[in-house]
């Protein structure tokens, strides 16, 4: 026998009159839609990545009543995270790659197409494929979109041999098989995009690791990194300290070359030269990872704009529903929204179950949740069998220094020990990592 | 006001589980989220897939002192210390609730 959480309210008036009471006084600034007018509540789910498959998945399990539609234009879900593995030959595609079998055996639909357009008014999504599909509420979960167009040359045939693999993929296989077609003593130039772009340690992470095949495989090769941004931004003295053990790096014999306020602003990809204000940078393989900004579909629901509302690179939302704070019935999670979160898969996938939570309570009737609470694990690789990670924990506030209301709320970043940081690499929090992967690959794809 | 709320959110999410075990199957949906927090390293409802702990079905009582001795240094960690440092007291009561019966 199971209650739901009204029949307990109804159930034990005693008990819960405090709390009830505290939870009217929060926040009501959405009128509840409740279900049994029109049928079954529907959500549709754009994006089946991290954030959107976990959304998809903890709804169901959560109020399997609400009717859930899943729009997803690939096959299978490819992790970003540990892709950086399949580059160095750690992980084949195959073990980075999963069906979504499961998942579509517990929504109510599942369209394998993409977004085209979106009626915010009327509520209905076209598809590229003509399909017209009507929502109470829409969950985007479209990761980021890569701005080509900031770096001169990066066109659509540029794009066919320059490889970004900063979405796990084919793109990924191809810039595998390009560092072992390259010759020992070969240069890899790599690109870090300017902040904020997914996954911050993600790319000291890409050249620990090429490093670490160089070493084995072709000795003699040397990497280039050129950052846009001033400094390394995540885990620093931790990949420097790596850097320094494994890659010799401060000596003549430095694997890694990191070069730091070298923005890439055109690419030749017959050359493979990367051009920086400052410099023209020669590679046998060349990885440009351009700026990022919110995900296409996110600009087709008009909801990428600045925290003013005028039109921005990213999602402001209101972080007790992850509702757009300009058009409402549209959530966004994940990489797409306006935060000061890590863009991670940790996050996304944390994200995704305070916006099932909340949608859950909204369409039973009651207030999203009300003080939520999200943590975030990032562990990067240093070496192939060492780890380092940063965590997080941010919890939900609404008024400032003076007691005053601020709209949609803000995420304050606990303080932690030691800064969330590993105190140095280790061998464990390399197996904490595959463990770590094992378990979100699970939770999010319900494996 | 906002912080006594949430705490006798969780409160009440305690004294339903004194009441009866049937609440446990519905727990508040804010102890719900908080608890799926965990989910991503220990697995959907603390049901680990390997190479983390699992943490469901574990005793109450060992449940909240193991979160405070990490959040007190005395259990070192890699990163258990710091994820406890982000939570209260009182929510260790509330995570171990939940975690006690899934």
């Amino acid at each position: 026998m199971s209650l739901n959480r009204r029949q307990f309210l109804q159930s034990s008036a005693g008990v819960v009159g405090v709390a009830t009471v505290g939870s009217l006084s929060g926040c009501a600034t959405q009128a509840p839609a409740v279900a049994g007018k029109k049928g079954r509540p529907k959500v549709v789910v754009v994006g089946a990545g991290f954030g959107g498959a976990t959304c998809a998945r903890y709804i169901k399990m959560w109020e399997p009543h609400i009717e859930v539609t899943v729009i997803e234009p690939n096959d299978k879900f490819v992790s970003c995270p540990v892709s950086n593995d399949v580059l160095a030959g750690y992980r084949k595609m195959d073990d980075i790659t999963f069906g979504y079998n499961n998942l579509q055996g517990i929504v109510d639909s599942w369209v394998k197409d993409s977004m085209s357009a979106i009626d915010t008014e009327k509520k209905v999504i076209t598809t590229a494929g003509g399909k017209k599909i009507p929502y109470d509420r829409v969950v985007l979960a479209g990761g980021v979109e890569l701005l080509f167009n900031t770096v001169k040359g990066y066109d659509a045939e540029a794009q066919k041999t320059v490889m970004h693999a900063w979405k796990a993929g084919p793109q990924t296989a191809t810039l595998r098989a390009q560092l072992e077609a390259m010759p020992d003593g070969g240069v890899f130039v790599m690109s870090v995009p300017m902040a904020p772009y997914r996954c911050p340690p993600g790319p000291y992470e890409r050249a620990s690791l090429v490093a670490s095949y160089f070493q084995k495989a072709k000795p003699k090769s040397k990497i280039i990194i050129l950052d846009g941004n001033q400094d390394i931004a995540s885990k620093k003295g931790l990949f420097l300290a790596a850097w320094k053990k494994h890659y010799g790096h401060g000596t003549p014999a430095a694997m890694i070359d990191y070069r730091p306020n070298n923005m890439p602003s055109s690419v030749n990809a017959k050359t493979r030269v990367v051009g920086t204000e400052f410099d023209e940078v020669k590679g046998d393989v060349i990885n440009v990872v351009p700026k990022m900004r919110a995900a296409e579909i996110c600009g087709m629901a008009n909801v990428r704009r600045g925290a003013d509302g005028k039109e921005g690179p990213w999602c402001p939302v209101d972080f007790r529903t992850y509702e757009s704070k300009f058009v409402p019935g549209v959530h966004i999670i994940g990489d797409s929204t306006l935060s000061n979160y890590p863009k991670s898969g940790s996050m996304a996938n944390n994200m995704a179950k305070v916006c099932a939570a909340s949608i859950c309570e909204m369409f039973n009737g009651r207030d999203p949740v009300e003080v939520p609470v999200v943590a975030n694990t990032c562990y990067s690789a240093t070496t192939g069998h060492t780890a380092i990670h940063v965590a997080a924990v941010f919890r939900y506030n609404d008024k400032d220094k003076d007691g005053k209301l601020i709209p949609g709320g803000e995420m304050k970043a606990q303080t932690l020990p030691k800064g969330g940081l590993s105190t140095e690499e280790t061998e464990i929090e390399h197996a904490y990592m595959d463990g770590w992967a094992k378990n979100v690959w699970a939770d999010t794809l319900a494996l | 006001m906002k912080k006594t709320f949430a705490l006798s959110v969780l409160a009440l999410g305690l004294s339903a589980g004194l009441i009866s075990s049937t609440f446990a199957a519905t727990p508040d949906m804010r102890l719900r989220q908080m608890a799926a927090n965990c989910g991503y390293c220990h697995g959907t409802d603390g049901h680990s897939r390997g190479g983390i702990p699992a943490i469901n079905n574990l005793p109450r009582d060992y449940f909240v002192s193991q979160m405070k001795a990490f959040k007190d240094g005395s259990r070192p960690a890699t990163v258990m210390h710091q994820h406890a440092a982000g939570y209260t007291d009182s929510e260790f009561e509330a995570f171990a609730r939940y975690f006690a019966t899934r």
